[in-house]
């Protein structure tokens, strides 16, 4: 009776959870195809006129393009010095590991605006003033915690012998770990890689010190966008990047499962 | 010996990265809250400390993460129950649910809500429509709107670690409990839940640094005139060219976030040493 009563709660918590995470996102694309200027899901007809005007925007598509290559950088170089970080942190013996993985981690829970704010007014003082680096330099920071997280947590549960097995049967070391431990740590890339470059495209408060009027991310621009003239443009934008997603959690259900590469 | 210090060197290029990127800075923003143009000094703290204005700021902030944490808790430990009993292309589906929604600015979720739970929004329609109430229910600029606003963005880091932790546990467990005589939710408190608190730690400690940190979203969906510490940081330094005001506010920030991980990371040391 209990337990009956406890997975009754459990199921209704979750699929209350999955309709209220979607909420939002089913308005953004309802909005996107309405013909209606104002914000309002369509009532019967459908138009593309938003995705239209889309391209047409003055800056959009721009800040679109630069807030991708930001996000991408930033994860490139996360995963690399991310991977190598979490091997030494999980297959090190020297003091400190865990102060390592802490602070490695710790940016992800340390106060955006606060990190912006510290690293605008440092930059400067070193004489860094053009925007594209400082952005390029500060997301690598916002993308790395992710990294680090889902793969000390992958590599904590990767068997190393299978990395002696392989090399005893004739492969080098760097195409051991590329044959080997690259394909069994693959869930952990895709979802420290997903999250991190989903949190450096949507970043506002580190951004918000580091843009200027030739860069302006993503966020920096829709933000600006609404306050002066909020049409559904915003949401068509919107709508284009969730399809990106879509997409990408589709490649990795395909690559790795779902299931497998759910862990933050 | 060679090999271990080797390992040990891969480290060296994130750390010496985040050194010089990261805590630098926030090392020298600790440093500018103590000086002014005159040298060292206390005052930003103490004239921070010493306004009720301040206080009630700092306290709102800490309520509504509070608030966001344990909302997140309530709904996304169950909810992380069932994701773990949830079989095959359910189960992918499901967590497709909690991933996609990351793909949305926290900006359009903001409007994306304000369409949902304005007077006349879907919200208010299927409320008054089941009876639940007479009139429509103001949610925009209230602290209920924000605090649904603010659990939509987050709720997702609190199910994720939790369910990560559940698919772990061995089903075994549950029925050896019973076997031995507990009854079911003697089971549950006794042996599942205190396995789940790596889970709940690492969930509650990503769900509270984050809404305490929160800027956006108390923005568009409060407007000016609900002051959190981190709008309080964003105004001073934005629009009143108040450096020290800001920086004393970051601090203050900052020192609250890092005893979130400090305690943490004590809470997760202790469940490793007493499993």
């Amino acid at each position: 009776m209990i337990r009956t009563l406890g997975q009754v709660l459990a199921w209704f918590a979750l699929i209350f959870s999955v309709v209220f995470l979607l909420a939002p996102l089913v308005v953004t694309i309802g909005v996107s195809l309405s013909p209606s200027p104002v914000f309002q899901m369509p009532d019967g007809t459908i138009s593309w006129r938003w995705y239209e005007r889309l391209v047409r925007l003055d800056g959009l598509m721009e800040s679109v393009l630069l807030s991708l290559q930001v996000a991408l950088f930033a994860t490139i170089v996360s995963l690399v010095i991310g991977t190598m970080a979490a091997i030494a942190v999980v297959r090190g013996t020297f003091p400190g590991r865990e102060a390592i993985a802490t602070f490695l981690v710790s940016p992800l829970m340390l106060p955006g605006l606060v990190i912006g704010i510290a690293m605008l007014q440092y930059f400067r003082a070193f004489g860094l003033r053009e925007a594209l680096p400082s952005l390029l330099i500060a997301h690598i920071i916002v993308v790395l915690p992710f990294v680090m997280r889902t793969l000390t947590a992958g590599l904590s549960l990767f068997d190393f012998a299978l990395l002696d097995a392989a090399r005893t049967l004739g492969l080098s070391y760097p195409s051991a770990v590329l044959r080997v431990m690259v394909p069994v740590l693959a869930p952990s890339f895709i979802t420290g890689g997903l999250f991190g470059f989903l949190a450096s495209l949507d970043n506002y408060p580190i951004s918000i010190f580091l843009t200027d009027v030739y860069h302006r991310t993503l966020p920096i621009q829709l933000l600006q966008y609404l306050g002066e003239s909020p049409d559904p443009t915003v949401a068509a934008v919107s709508t284009l990047i969730i399809a990106l997603t879509a997409v990408l959690l589709v490649i990795g259900d395909r690559m790795v499962g779902l299931n497998r590469m759910a862990g933050v | 010996m060679t090999r271990q210090l080797g390992i040990g060197w891969l480290a060296v290029p994130a750390c010496l990265f985040a050194l010089v990127i990261f805590a630098l800075p926030l090392g020298l923003l600790l440093v500018e809250s103590l000086r002014d143009a005159s040298g060292w000094t206390l005052e930003g703290y103490r004239s921070f400390l010493a306004s009720d204005y301040s206080w009630q700021v700092t306290g709102r902030t800490l309520r509504l993460a509070l608030l966001t944490t344990a909302i997140c808790l309530a709904i996304g430990y169950p909810a992380a129950f069932a994701l773990a009993w949830s079989r095959g292309a359910w189960q992918a589906l499901f967590i497709a649910a909690l991933l996609l929604p990351l793909s949305l600015s926290v900006i359009v979720k903001a409007f994306g809500w304000t369409v949902l739970l304005r007077t006349n929004g879907v919200v208010n329609k299927l409320l008054m429509g089941s009876g639940l109430t007479d009139g429509p229910i103001r949610f925009i600029f209230t602290e209920t709107g924000l605090l649904i606003g603010i659990t939509n963005i987050f709720l997702p880091f609190m199910v994720l670690p939790i369910f990560s932790v559940i698919k772990q546990i061995d089903p075994r467990l549950t029925d050896a409990a019973s076997t031995l005589g507990a009854n079911p939710f003697y089971g549950f408190t006794r042996v599942i839940v205190p396995l789940t608190m790596p889970g709940v730690v690492a969930g509650v400690t990503l769900v509270f640094s984050m809404s305490i940190a929160a800027y956006v979203i108390p923005t568009l969906l409060m407007g000016d005139r609900y002051q959190t510490l981190s709008t309080t940081i964003a105004t001073s330094f934005l629009y009143l060219q108040d450096p020290q005001r800001g920086s004393v506010a970051g601090v203050i920030l900052l020192v609250l976030s890092l005893l979130v991980v400090g305690a943490s990371v004590v809470l997760g040391r202790k469940m490793r040493a007493a499993p």
